[in-house]
């Protein structure tokens, strides 16, 4: 990647990160804070599904999976253990999602393109069922509720830093992935996989190795989501869950490292604004992603991108 | 566990095999012919059960009339989709995730258009006249209208696989799967072919709902759960084969009635159990002829 790109990167970072950061200097309504904690914790986790899928061609119809994984993994803590133990089904939640990512992974890199997704579908319907089903242990569909993160994190705005600034870290640590030897080798696995074994690679074992690290990122954005709202459902398990975080980066552009990111910001006001007037939410997003589909494949960043080029070169059609 | 148990539960589990071989043969033909995913084609089941509804409750027309009239309508919402949408998106550059997408976005279309048209409660039909009682065959009791679904889907196995193979259609559709641009060199209408396999596709999926609707209730959402179940038939069956799909659905089918039977709380897991088996140890399917193929 041209060092001119990867510094424009750090900027955007850094700009947004003090954007980010100065929402609850800014606003005087806790409203704004939990959109912007929304924000901050779907953009890490449409990024971390981005690279299984933009980057290296693996369209996941379940990362909810893992997102509930860390959602229920501190929620499940907060009800049979203690309040206390919020950062510790943190950890387990990690933990468990590289545990099962590694199992489930090596499951179903054994088939690509369609089968795939359909096989990550099956899999996050499988663990929805179970968590729907489990009532005594899970709580079912009532799902959990008063998560409150201990001490000092109890804080409103604590928390909100807290969540700042390991999304920052996170996205960096992605980023740094992204544009590494092996965000390169991803690449290569997503447009020309018959040729990674010439350059002594394994297509599956980079297969694999992303959709660890997408998980890991998953469920670290589901329990910190559990800290925010205070309260853990089984639709975050669902296959919808799913499929918006697949909106989200098909809105904002797959092939841009920021495009998810932007996507998750985009559908999210949207939906603070739209979703609460109308009750056909679902007819609304279907109709966005057919038109994403059909007409702005690039996504929003993507489209904004090749318009700039086209009017920086006089305007005539590429 | 007597013999009689075993027997019925074999009769239960053939029903449902059969309704889940009719939905999942759409789902492959559709892939074998046109490589297409349709991702929203339990959708197209739900509709059919809807449509089904519709002409029976309302309208107050024959159950076996109103079948085929689900299965037509389905099949034109189909070729519609195929021909306004789906069409516009063959030979992208990864087209196999956008077809995903797109046809994720009908999903969500169809199920909110079934909520404004027919409400969110339950809908239930009755079993059509003839079809309400049972007869009892050395000792076994078995319902009329399961023997008649059965009797259905074999009929529709036969009828398709004669089609498939013995007729000019057939054919053709057999060798769009195998080499597209050959066959439009050779002056067939490759496109419009697409859009007829589509809509029979999308047809045998509404007629497996509208044959369904009377056994389950009929429910707005029913789409995701159908679409799961014939891609686990698929998945077992190795997707595209068109006896693979019978195969995997008798599988399935027999799986889910005994465990519906012995473990009832846990036998929606038992499904995705079977299918993780035949993932680790024949990935291609089990049915599926010894070449792996690779998408």
């Amino acid at each position: 990647m041209e060092r001119g790109t990867a510094l424009r990167q750090t900027v955007l970072l850094l700009v947004l990160f003090v954007g980010f950061a100065l929402v609850p200097v800014l606003s005087t309504s806790k409203y704004h804070m939990l959109l912007a904690g929304h924000i901050l914790l779907w953009g890490l986790f449409a990024v971390a599904f981005n690279m299984l899928w933009g980057v290296t061609g693996m369209l996941s119809f379940g990362q909810a999976l893992y997102y509930g994984l860390g959602a229920y993994s501190v929620g499940l803590m907060a009800k049979h253990v203690g309040a206390g133990w919020f950062l510790p089904g943190l950890v387990f939640g990690l933990l468990g999602a590289v545990v099962l990512s590694v199992a489930v992974g090596l499951l179903i890199i054994r088939v690509s393109g369609v089968f795939f997704t359909v096989l990550t579908l099956a899999f996050g319907q499988l663990a929805w069922q179970i968590t729907f089903r489990w009532y005594n242990f899970t709580g079912g569909d009532d799902g959990i509720q008063g998560i409150i993160p201990p001490g000092i994190l109890g804080n409103g705005v604590v928390y909100y830093y807290f969540v700042l600034v390991v999304v920052g870290l996170s996205i960096w640590l992605l980023q740094r992935i992204a544009r590494s030897p092996m965000g390169v080798l991803l690449r290569c696995v997503r447009q020309n996989p018959s040729r990674v074994p010439f350059l002594g690679q394994s297509v599956r074992f980079s297969q694999l190795r992303i959709y660890v690290i997408s998980s890991f990122f998953s469920a670290l954005a589901g329990a910190l989501m559990a800290g925010i709202d205070n309260f853990i459902h089984t639709d975050m398990l669902y296959w919808t869950t799913s499929g918006e975080v697949i909106l989200m980066s098909v809105l904002g552009g797959i092939g841009q490292f920021f495009g998810p990111f932007v996507g998750a910001g985009v559908l999210i006001v949207l939906q603070d604004v739209v979703g609460a007037e109308t009750q056909y939410w679902p007819l609304m997003i279907g109709i966005v992603m057919m038109v994403m589909v059909l007409l702005l494949p690039k996504g929003l960043v993507g489209e904004f991108q090749s318009l700039r080029a086209r009017l920086k070169s006089g305007g005539a059609p590429r | 566990m007597d013999v009689s148990f075993i027997a019925m539960q074999l009769l239960s589990g053939l029903t449902m095999a059969t309704l889940l071989f009719l939905v999942a043969s759409g789902l492959t033909l559709i892939f074998g012919v046109g490589n297409v995913f349709n991702f929203a084609h339990g959708s197209f089941y739900m509709l059919g059960a809807y449509l089904a509804y519709q002409t029976v409750s309302a309208w107050h027309i024959n159950f076996w009339a109103a079948t085929l009239m689900a299965a037509v309508g389905a099949g034109i919402l189909g070729m519609m989709a195929e021909f306004l949408f789906l069409r516009r998106i063959y030979g992208r550059s990864e087209e196999g995730g956008f077809q995903i997408l797109l046809t994720y976005s009908f999903i969500l279309v169809i199920d909110d258009l079934v909520k404004m048209i027919w409400g969110t409660e339950y809908k239930s039909l009755l079993r059509p006249a003839g079809f309400h009682g049972s007869i009892t065959m050395g000792g076994l009791t078995m319902p009329t209208y399961n023997l008649a679904i059965i009797g259905i889907g074999v009929l529709v196995a036969v009828l398709a696989w004669l089609i498939l193979t013995r007729t000019r259609p057939g054919r053709v559709s057999r060798a769009t799967a195998l080499d597209r641009e050959m066959l439009g060199a050779m002056g067939v209408n490759v496109p419009r072919t697409m859009t007829v396999v589509f809509g029979i596709a999308t047809a045998l999926g509404g007629f497996a709902g509208a044959l369904a609707a009377p056994l389950r209730s009929v429910t707005p959402g029913a789409g995701i759960e159908v679409i799961i179940d014939s891609l686990i038939v698929v998945v077992i069956g190795g997707m595209g084969h068109f006896w693979g799909a019978w195969l995997g659905a008798l599988l399935l089918g027999e799986v889910n009635s005994f465990a519906v039977a012995l473990v009832p709380e846990w036998a929606s897991v038992v499904s995705y159990v079977a299918m993780v088996l035949c993932l680790i140890f024949k990935p291609e399917g089990l049915f599926a002829p010894r070449q792996v193929r690779k998408a």
